[in-house]
C-alpha cells in the first residue's frame, strides 16, 4: 500500500484541539491525583488504624482494576450518583466524568509515591520537629512534605508521563482527545493509517523527550 | 431516572438464547485469561532475550534492545493496538492479508492482534526488569564465572539468569497483573472480554451498578489471588543471603 501524509497538514488545527484536550485531561488528572494522593498517603501513614486501613483499601482497590473499567464505569454511573446527591438531573459530559475517573484512579498511584517519599525522610526530622513543639499538621506541612516532594519529583513526573499516554483511553467514551481526533480526521479523508502513524509518532516524541528530561532531573536531584 | 437494585440479575436470562448474564461474564473472563496468558508467554520470552541483550558488552546489540524498549514504552497502548489491528494487516502480503481479513472470523483476528500487541508492549517492561535483575547481581558472580572459564552464553544461562529471575519475581508479578488489566483495551476493538461483557450486561439489564461491581470484584479477586500465589513462590525460591528478597 502507498502512504500519503499530505492530508495531515490541513488537519493540523483539529489535531491541535485534540492535543489541548489530552493535555487538559492530563494536567487536571495530575493535579487532582497528587492532592487526593497526598491526603490518602497521610491517612495511610496515620496512627489511626481505621483511617490507614481505609486508605489502604482504596489504594489496593484502584490498583487492581483496569483504568479503562474505571473510565467506562464513571461515564455511565456519575449521572446517577449526582442525581442521588443533588436530587435533580445534572447533565455532565464525558469530560467531567473522565477527569473524576483519572483523579480517583491516579490518586491510588500517587499515594504510593508520596508514602514512599515520606518514609524516605530520616526519622530525626520528625523528632526535631516535635522537639520544637510543632503540631502534627505543622510538622507535615513545613518539614516532612516539602522534603519528600523534592525527593519524589522525578517519580511524580514519570507517573504523569504514564498518565499522558493513558489519557488516550478516553477514546472509549468518545471524548475527542489527540488520538480520537487523529482517528476521526484520518477516517474522513480515507487515510486512517497515515494519521495513526502520525499520532503514534507525536505521542512517542512527547513521551520520549519528557522522560529524557526526567532522567536529567533525577541526576540533578540525586542526593 | 429511577434505579432498581437487583443483585439477582446475573442469574436472569439475557434474552439471547438461553444464556444468563453470568454465562457472559464467564465467557468474558475466559477471553481475558486467554489473552493475558498468551501475551505473557510472548513477553516473558522476548523480554528475557532483550533483557540479556541490554546487558551484553556489545554496543550494537544493547543499542537495538534499548531502541525497542524506548519505542514500545513511549507510545500509548491503545495507539499500539490500533496499529496492530488496523495498520499492520494492510502491510501484509496480499494472500496473508486476505486470510487475515476475510478467512479468519473477526474474533480470532482481534484476538491475534491483541495478543501480539500486548505481548510486544509488555516485552519492553519485562526486558527492563530482567536487565535490572542481572545488574543487581554482585559483579563477582560474572567475574567468578569468567575465571572458571565459562563462555558468555554459559555465564548467562548457568550463573546470571537463574539468580536474576529469582530476584525479580515481585516486579514480574506486578507486570503480569498489568497484563491482566491491560487486556481490557481489547474491548475497544470489539473482542468480548470481561469489560466488554460487563458493558453489554449493563446495557441489556439496566443494572449498571451491579454489572460493574461484579466486574470489579472479578478483577480484584484475580489480582489478589495471583499476588498471594506469587508471594508463596517468591518465598520458595528466594536467593539465600540477599536482603532484597528477605532471604534467611
Amino acid at each position: 500500500m502507498e502512504f500519503d501524509f499530505s492530508g495531515i497538514i490541513p488537519s493540523l488545527p483539529g489535531l491541535w484541539n485534540g492535543m489541548v484536550m489530552t493535555l487538559k485531561l492530563m494536567a487536571m488528572g495530575v493535579i487532582g491525583g497528587i492532592i487526593l494522593g497526598t491526603i490518602l498517603a497521610l491517612c495511610r501513614l496515620s496512627h489511626n488504624k481505621l483511617l490507614s486501613n481505609l486508605a489502604g483499601a482504596y489504594v489496593n482497590y484502584f490498583r487492581s482494576i483496569p483504568l479503562l473499567l474505571v473510565i467506562t464505569w464513571f461515564y455511565l454511573a456519575v449521572p446517577f450518583v449526582l442525581r442521588w446527591i443533588t436530587g435533580e438531573d445534572t447533565p455532565i459530559g464525558a469530560f467531567t466524568s473522565c477527569i473524576v475517573a483519572f483523579m480517583m484512579f491516579e490518586a491510588a498511584y500517587f499515594c504510593e509515591i508520596v508514602r514512599a517519599g515520606v518514609q524516605s525522610i530520616p526519622k530525626g526530622q520528625m523528632g526535631a520537629a516535635k522537639a520544637l513543639g510543632m503540631t502534627y499538621g505543622q510538622m507535615m506541612r513545613l518539614i516532612i512534605l516539602p522534603q519528600a516532594f523534592r525527593k519524589m519529583t522525578p517519580l511524580l513526573l514519570q507517573q504523569s508521563i504514564i498518565l499522558f499516554q493513558d489519557t488516550s483511553l478516553v477514546y472509549a467514551v468518545g471524548l475527542v482527545d489527540f488520538l480520537n481526533a487523529s482517528r476521526a480526521s484520518g477516517d474522513i479523508i480515507g487515510r486512517s493509517n497515515e494519521f495513526l502513524i502520525f499520532a503514534g509518532l507525536v505521542y512517542f516524541i512527547i513521551s520520549f523527550s519528557a522522560s529524557l528530561l526526567v532522567k536529567r532531573l533525577q541526576k540533578r536531584f540525586a542526593v | 431516572m429511577n434505579y432498581n437494585w437487583d443483585w439477582g440479575v446475573f442469574f436472569k436470562s439475557t434474552g439471547v438464547g438461553s444464556e444468563t448474564y453470568l454465562d457472559w461474564y464467564i465467557a468474558g473472563l475466559g477471553w481475558t485469561i486467554g489473552i493475558a496468558i498468551a501475551a505473557w508467554i510472548i513477553a516473558l520470552t522476548l523480554g528475557s532475550i532483550l533483557g540479556v541483550m541490554r546487558t551484553v558488552p556489545n554496543r550494537i546489540v544493547s543499542g537495538i534492545a534499548t531502541c525497542y524498549v524506548e519505542l514500545f514504552r513511549n507510545v500509548p497502548l491503545l495507539v499500539q493496538l490500533f496499529i496492530w489491528y488496523f495498520l499492520v494487516p494492510d502491510l501484509l502480503p496480499a494472500d496473508l492479508q486476505e486470510w487475515y481479513k476475510q478467512d479468519l472470523n473477526p474474533t480470532t483476528s482481534a484476538f491475534l492482534s491483541v495478543v501480539v500487541c500486548l505481548g510486544l508492549f509488555t516485552t519492553a517492561r519485562v526486558c527492563e526488569q530482567v536487565r535490572t535483575g542481572i545488574q543487581a547481581l554482585p559483579r563477582g558472580q560474572e567475574s567468578a564465572a569468567r575465571a572458571m572459564g565459562f563462555k558468555l552464553p554459559q555465564i548467562y544461562w548457568n550463573v546470571l539468569l537463574p539468580q536474576a529471575y529469582r530476584i525479580i519475581i515481585p516486579p514480574l508479578t506486578s507486570e503480569f497483573l498489568n497484563v491482566f488489566k491491560n487486556t481490557s483495551v481489547a474491548s475497544l476493538i470489539g473482542l468480548m472480554e470481561l469489560l466488554a461483557q460487563t458493558k453489554q450486561t449493563a446495557e441489556f439489564s439496566a443494572n449498571l451498578f451491579e454489572a460493574f461491581t461484579l466486574a470489579t470484584l472479578i478483577y480484584f479477586t484475580l489480582n489478589m489471588s495471583l499476588m498471594l500465589l506469587m508471594r508463596l513462590v517468591e518465598k520458595k525460591v528466594a536467593v539465600p543471603g540477599l536482603i532484597s528478597v528477605g532471604g534467611k
